[in-house]
């Protein structure tokens, strides 16, 4: 078997153990967790594609993933409950319902079409100059979402999508993603990309238009942002610009960095390790709260740890826990070194 | 007329406090290429500095000066906390723990002082208004105006006649050939640190003092307009910086007396937009710094 399906076969295992264990055991609250987990995979795996290819950290992603979600928001939200949620919508918007699948496509394909139109001139950028851009971007898109009251309802919560995400969908869709990355990797445009992160100069001399196949991934990455929006936002159900803001990038950028931002395997390692610490850290806070021995709330704690471990990661392993090969390389190693000694 | 000296005021007030916030990212960009993601917590620290010695009846000043002390603290605890260790390793770890270090000091800011704005003490000053030729103005902006240029002025006289100033130049533009030279490279780098949480800390007190209250996130607009100075600028070279925040602030208040109410919230949107173009247009910014040499 090569190398690149041992991979892949890999981690659909893992997904599929992730869904099917926690249907197993049947207790309602892992089957959210588990769902979450499905979506931030989406999310976080198509953070990789621009990322873990190109070099550069992009924080605008989650700000793709807010257009995802109020994409399919419009378009599903049902036509008699529109009035209340979105009451200054556009009257030719009024009437569209379409299904959640459809939306999702639509969900991806705006945000793609956002990122086209506007990420190219970044795109020449590198370095620092090209981080801080698409942290600016991330404020452009939540200022948008923000304040375009007819489409979002503003800053107040938006309300009424049907609730249509289920593990299964879920899991489906992250299945789907993790393939899309992996396929990237291996394209013409991926490995010139990577060429590009390794040595820009080398590679541009070699020919590869650095902007052009740095574009391309980027809006790969944001139809993945977009669809894994739509799919938070059929799974939430009501939603405020708020939740694509900061504090979320900050989580799936964790998710990425402590697993290795160059893999897809880190990818998929690092968003299940740290949704779970997530989890458990939320669940103490939570338990602090309640028994509520002396000054009041415990807010933040979750991400100080979060913070100290990613600067730890940072220090002891920069490059993750999978920094430079997949999985099934790393396996296929294993098997020759011993097929070698034998 | 009096519109005209208004808008002028603005711009050079708005555009002081800009090129501050600017030029202390840009002084780290410099010399170790690498971007502090918590230079806005240091003007946080600033802020809660000054809420926290408030209420104990030392004069104002004093408390100014604490709180200046606390960014600069700050400053170098950065250093040694998110850059040193993991300096000589890749660009994007480094950007990293600096960002995570910010959601480090925001965090730990929610969770033992408060979620909740804080209100800050302030003199009379800020608070007062004056007329020039007809158009009233807020004390607060001479204060900036006045602060700007003379940090402005000290930072260059800094930067171009003393041994500290021509080290950090000589690091900016080829670090191991300043260590060759005999330029103590920590030392460099914790006195820059040093000198970026000062004018955090100067940007914060500017800053409070035209909302007048401090949370946990007060640092997120002034790094943010501190980023987009120094990428319009050209991201090394510390007059690029400077330039980068009064044109920012220039754009700023055009958008602020030509948009209307309904586009004014986007104003935000508009700003990047026009950023991006600048980009489109000069992908290195206006001005190009010193050769670039490669990071240690």
């Amino acid at each position: 078997m090569k190398p690149s399906h041992l991979t892949a076969l890999v981690l659909l295992a893992v997904i599929v153990i992730v869904g099917v264990g926690s249907h197993l055991l049947g207790i309602r609250l892992y089957d959210r967790i588990a769902t979450n987990l499905m979506i931030s995979l989406v999310l976080v795996v198509g953070l990789q594609t621009f990322m873990g290819n190109s070099g550069l950290l992009s924080f605008a992603h989650i700000g793709f993933m807010g257009l995802g979600a109020y994409t399919s928001a419009v378009l599903t939200i049902p036509s008699q409950m529109k009035g209340m949620a979105l009451p200054d919508l556009y009257p030719f918007l009024a009437g569209v319902e379409v299904s959640p699948l459809l939306a999702m496509l639509a969900g991806g394909l705006v945000a793609a079409a956002v990122a086209a139109a506007i990420a190219y001139p970044l795109m020449r950028l590198s370095d620092a100059a090209a981080v801080i851009t698409s942290f600016a971007l991330l404020v452009v898109l939540y200022t948008v979402m923000n304040n375009w009251s007819a489409l979002t309802n503003g800053p107040r919560t938006l309300f009424g999508l049907p609730r249509t995400t289920d593990l299964p969908t879920a899991a489906s869709v992250a299945v789907l993603a993790v393939i899309a990355a992996l396929v990237f990797k291996e394209s013409r445009t991926g490995k010139l990309l990577r060429a590009s992160r390794e040595d820009e100069v080398a590679a541009a001399a070699l020919g590869a238009n650095i902007p052009l196949l740095r574009w391309r991934a980027f809006i790969l990455a944001a139809f993945l942002a977009g669809v894994g929006g739509s799919l938070w936002g059929h799974f939430i159900t009501s939603f405020s610009p708020k939740a694509f803001y900061l504090k979320e990038t900050f989580l799936i950028v964790t998710m990425l960095v402590v697993g290795g931002a160059n893999t897809v395997t880190g990818a998929v390692v690092g968003t299940v390790l740290i949704t779970v610490a997530y989890e458990a850290l939320r669940g103490t806070e939570g338990l602090l709260n309640a028994t509520s021995f002396g000054a009041g709330q415990v807010i933040g704690l979750t991400e100080i740890v979060l913070a100290l471990a990613m600067i730890a990661v940072m220090i002891l392993k920069p490059g993750g826990i999978f920094p430079t090969r997949e999985i099934g390389d790393i396996l296929a190693r294993l098997r020759a070194r011993k097929e070698t000694r034998s | 007329m009096a519109f005209a000296i208004q808008f002028v005021i603005d711009v050079l007030s708005l555009g002081g406090a800009y090129a501050l916030m600017a030029l202390g990212l840009v002084i780290i960009y410099g010399i170790l290429r690498l971007v502090n993601f918590a230079y806005g917590e240091l003007i946080m620290v600033a802020g809660y500095t000054l809420y926290l010695t408030g209420g104990s009846g030392l004069p104002w000043i004093v408390t100014a000066v604490l709180a200046l002390i606390m960014a600069v603290v700050f400053g170098i605890f950065t250093d040694y906390a998110a850059f040193r260790p993991v300096r000589a390793k890749s660009v994007t770890a480094v950007l990293i723990t600096s960002f995570a270090f910010s959601n480090l000091l925001q965090n730990a800011a929610l969770l033992f002082i408060s979620p909740r704005p804080r209100y800050v003490p302030l003199p009379e000053v800020f608070s007062q208004t004056v007329t020039i030729a007809g158009a009233v103005t807020p004390v607060r902006n001479l204060l900036t105006i006045a602060a700007s240029i003379v940090l402005l002025a000290a930072v260059a006289f800094l930067m171009r006649k003393t041994t500290l100033g021509i080290a950090m130049r000589a690091a900016a533009s080829n670090f191991t050939m300043a260590r060759m030279l005999g330029v103590p490279a920590n030392l460099i780098i914790s006195l820059a640190f040093a000198l970026s949480g000062f004018l955090a800390g100067v940007v914060g007190i500017l800053w409070i003092g035209r909302i007048g209250t401090v949370v946990p996130g007060i640092g997120l607009e002034p790094l943010l307009v501190a980023f987009i100075a120094t990428v319009i600028g050209g991201m090394r070279s510390l007059p690029g910086a400077v330039i980068g925040g009064f044109l920012l602030a220039f754009i700023d208040t055009t958008l602020n007396y030509t948009l209307s109410q309904d586009l004014l919230k986007f104003r935000d949107a508009f700003t990047f937009g026009l950023v991006i173009l600048i980009l489109l247009w000069r992908p290195d910014g206006l001005i190009k710094g010193p050769a670039s040499g490669q990071r240690t």
